[in-house]
């Protein structure tokens, strides 16, 4: 029997660049803390806001998990004034995640704040990977993934480090055997156009969710194979087989 | 010693905590958490004939103190719900609420039929679902088109049957009066409210049906007015529903008339929810020295 949420201890909430912080919290152990592409529901209030926040796992160390975050509304707002010692609620690990059985050459694509879930798979992939990122602005974390990847390719859209543009300008699908991405949904669906059907893409989609553990059906997108919960047959998918709205 | 079994429409509960539908999808992903025998009762996912894949575009949307939602009644079907999901819930013992929606009252007719071949313990109709353009609350509104769909389903229906109220019911005590007449064994209410939400940057509404049902703490003041003033004029047990978080609130329904209660918005906030009010519940009788909840049922 799995347990509900659990109240678990800060380790730290720093913030990292601008409105991105990346939280550290020391779950205690009881199964698996989770695997690359799966997410935790987060909740540090009572009943205001009504709903917990999902966010990908982005490092296990030991009994620390690490997510990463942008502030963009109320639930991240008040997770960027947490600090150690102050609760937290979590109920996780949730949602399916990457496939790590991948042999060959790998490429991950991350745009914006799908960074977390990528660098985890970096850490836990055996195979060889280029690192695909592409940031706002302010590029972070690549320091991290260094030691765990081949090459470091990054775009930024000011061009202020990298190439300036969209990571998907350079991506280059021939020099891989499968490719993982997360990000925002145009970018995906980018990635999934220019690896056509000659290689598998496997990515980690995104929805609204209220339950974060197939209740409601809030999180439910169509796929090839009828409508699927992203908390619960996802968050990870097989590239061909969701449709990206536009 | 303390009971907190209830009896409805000839249904024994074991305590007065029931899943509300849509909520707690067929009880397999809160298996997972707790056992769902501890329940009184799970109310299913809205059930139609045909399978439905659901709204599109956004399906939630959190407002304060609630939640909206546009979920559209996606579910697998009649067929398909009995063969993949009603053995594994009847595995399960708790009693388990059939929640039947319909575009016409031949759907309505045609699912209750299908149900009477099977062990379901009771059918709820939900004559209120806000989120789908035909059917739904179109029902639910006058009392007069309510009580022709639950006549004609009586005449069918061979379970115990209770009739789901949606909260906008031109008057909410004609309208369970004209249900009882009309044949419902018991009562529910309430759905979810009609509601809207806009989102000025993209200058139109937040769903794609512009309104959705809106749930949670914020309604409960209201829904608990409606519960207390239904109590009061028909005699069939009334099942209280709305933004039911704890058992505080299941208490305060019970003392405005409600035999049983439901719990919706709170299963996604805490998978753990109904035992925690279940729990609650066995502890508040014990410290107030209350052994029945009869005894405190409708006082207020
Ligand atoms: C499986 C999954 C994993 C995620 N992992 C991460 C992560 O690792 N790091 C991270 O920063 N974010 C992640 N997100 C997005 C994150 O959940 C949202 O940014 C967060 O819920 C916003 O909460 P808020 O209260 O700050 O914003 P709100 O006030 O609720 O909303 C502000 C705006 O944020 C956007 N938003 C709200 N909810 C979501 C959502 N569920 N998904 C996307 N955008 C949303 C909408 O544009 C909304 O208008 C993930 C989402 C999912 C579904
Ligand atoms: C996501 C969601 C889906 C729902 N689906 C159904 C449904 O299929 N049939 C139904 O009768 N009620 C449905 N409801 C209404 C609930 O059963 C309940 O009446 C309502 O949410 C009020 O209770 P609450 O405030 O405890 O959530 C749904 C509610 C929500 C939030
Ligand atoms: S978030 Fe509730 S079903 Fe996925």
């Amino acid at each position: 029997m799995k347990e509900g949420y659990r109240e678990v201890d800060i380790s730290s909430n720093t913030e990292i660049a601008k409105d991105i912080f990346e939280l550290k919290v020391q779950i205690e152990f009881n199964d698996s803390l989770g695997d690359p592409g799966q997410f935790y529901m987060l909740r540090s209030w009572d009943f205001d806001p009504l709903l917990s926040r999902p966010f990908s796992i982005c490092n296990i160390e030991g009994n620390v998990v690490t997510f990463l975050y942008k502030i963009v509304g109320r639930g991240t707002n008040y997770l960027s004034k947490l600090k150690p010692k102050d609760k937290l609620k979590v109920l996780g690990p949730l949602g399916n995640g990457f496939n790590l059985n991948v042999n060959g050459k790998v490429a991950l694509i991350s745009g914006g704040i799908g960074i977390p879930p990528m660098i985890y798979l970096a850490k836990k992939l055996s195979a060889e990977i280029d690192f695909y990122a592409g940031f706002t602005n302010e590029v972070y974390y690549m320091h991290y993934v260094q030691k765990y990847v081949n090459k470091i390719y990054i775009t930024t859209e000011d061009g202020s480090t990298g190439q300036k543009g969209f990571i998907t300008d350079i991506f280059r699908p021939e020099k891989y055997d499968v490719v993982f991405t997360c990000g925002p949904s145009a970018m995906m669906k980018k990635v999934v156009e220019k690896c056509e059907n000659m290689i598998p893409v496997f990515v980690s989609m995104e929805s609204i969710m209220a339950c974060g553990m197939g209740a409601c059906l809030g999180c439910s997108i169509k796929t090839k194979s009828g409508m699927k919960r992203v908390c619960k047959g996802g968050p990870v998918f097989e590239g061909r087989e969701v449709f990206f709205d536009d | 010693m303390i009971d907190t079994k209830v009896n409805i429409a000839g249904v024994e509960f074991k305590n007065p905590v029931i899943a509300a539908s849509g909520t707690f999808g067929f009880g397999r992903e809160f298996l997972e958490y707790f056992p769902i025998s501890k329940l009184g009762g799970l109310s299913t996912k809205g059930l139609t004939l045909r399978q439905r894949e659901g709204n599109k575009g956004v399906r939630i949307h959190e407002t304060t103190g609630g939640i909206m939602n546009s979920i559209g009644l996606q579910n697998p079907g009649i067929d398909a719900f009995i063969e993949e999901e009603l053995p594994f819930l009847h595995s399960q013992d708790t009693v388990i609420i059939a929640n039947v929606s319909g575009n016409t009252i031949e759907e309505y007719v045609i699912s209750v039929e299908k149900l009477n071949q099977t062990d379901i313990d009771m059918i709820e109709l939900n004559i209120s679902c806000p989120n789908v353009k035909e059917g739904g609350i179109s029902f639910g509104t006058k009392a007069e088109i309510a009580s022709n769909v639950v006549t004609q389903v009586r005449k069918v229906c061979k379970k115990p049957l209770i009739v789901k109220l949606s909260p906008s019911a031109e008057n909410i005590v004609e309208m369970a009066e004209s249900c009882v007449e009309a044949g419902a064994d018991a009562l529910s209410l309430v759905n979810t409210f009609p509601a809207l939400a806009v989102d000025i940057s993209k200058k139109k509404a937040i769903f794609d049906n512009i309104t959705a049902g809106l749930s949670g703490p914020c309604i409960k003041p209201i829904a608990l007015r409606m519960v207390y003033e239904v109590s009061k004029a028909v005699d069939v047990p009334i099942i209280g529903i709305g933004g039911i978080m704890g058992y505080r609130d299941a208490i305060e329904y019970i003392m405005a008339g409600a035999w049983a209660v439901q719990v919706g918005t709170a299963n996604f906030i805490n998978p753990k929810a109904c035992v925690e009010i279940i729990e609650g519940i066995e502890e508040y009788l014990q410290k107030e020295g209350i052994s029945t909840l009869e005894e405190i049922r409708g006082i207020i």
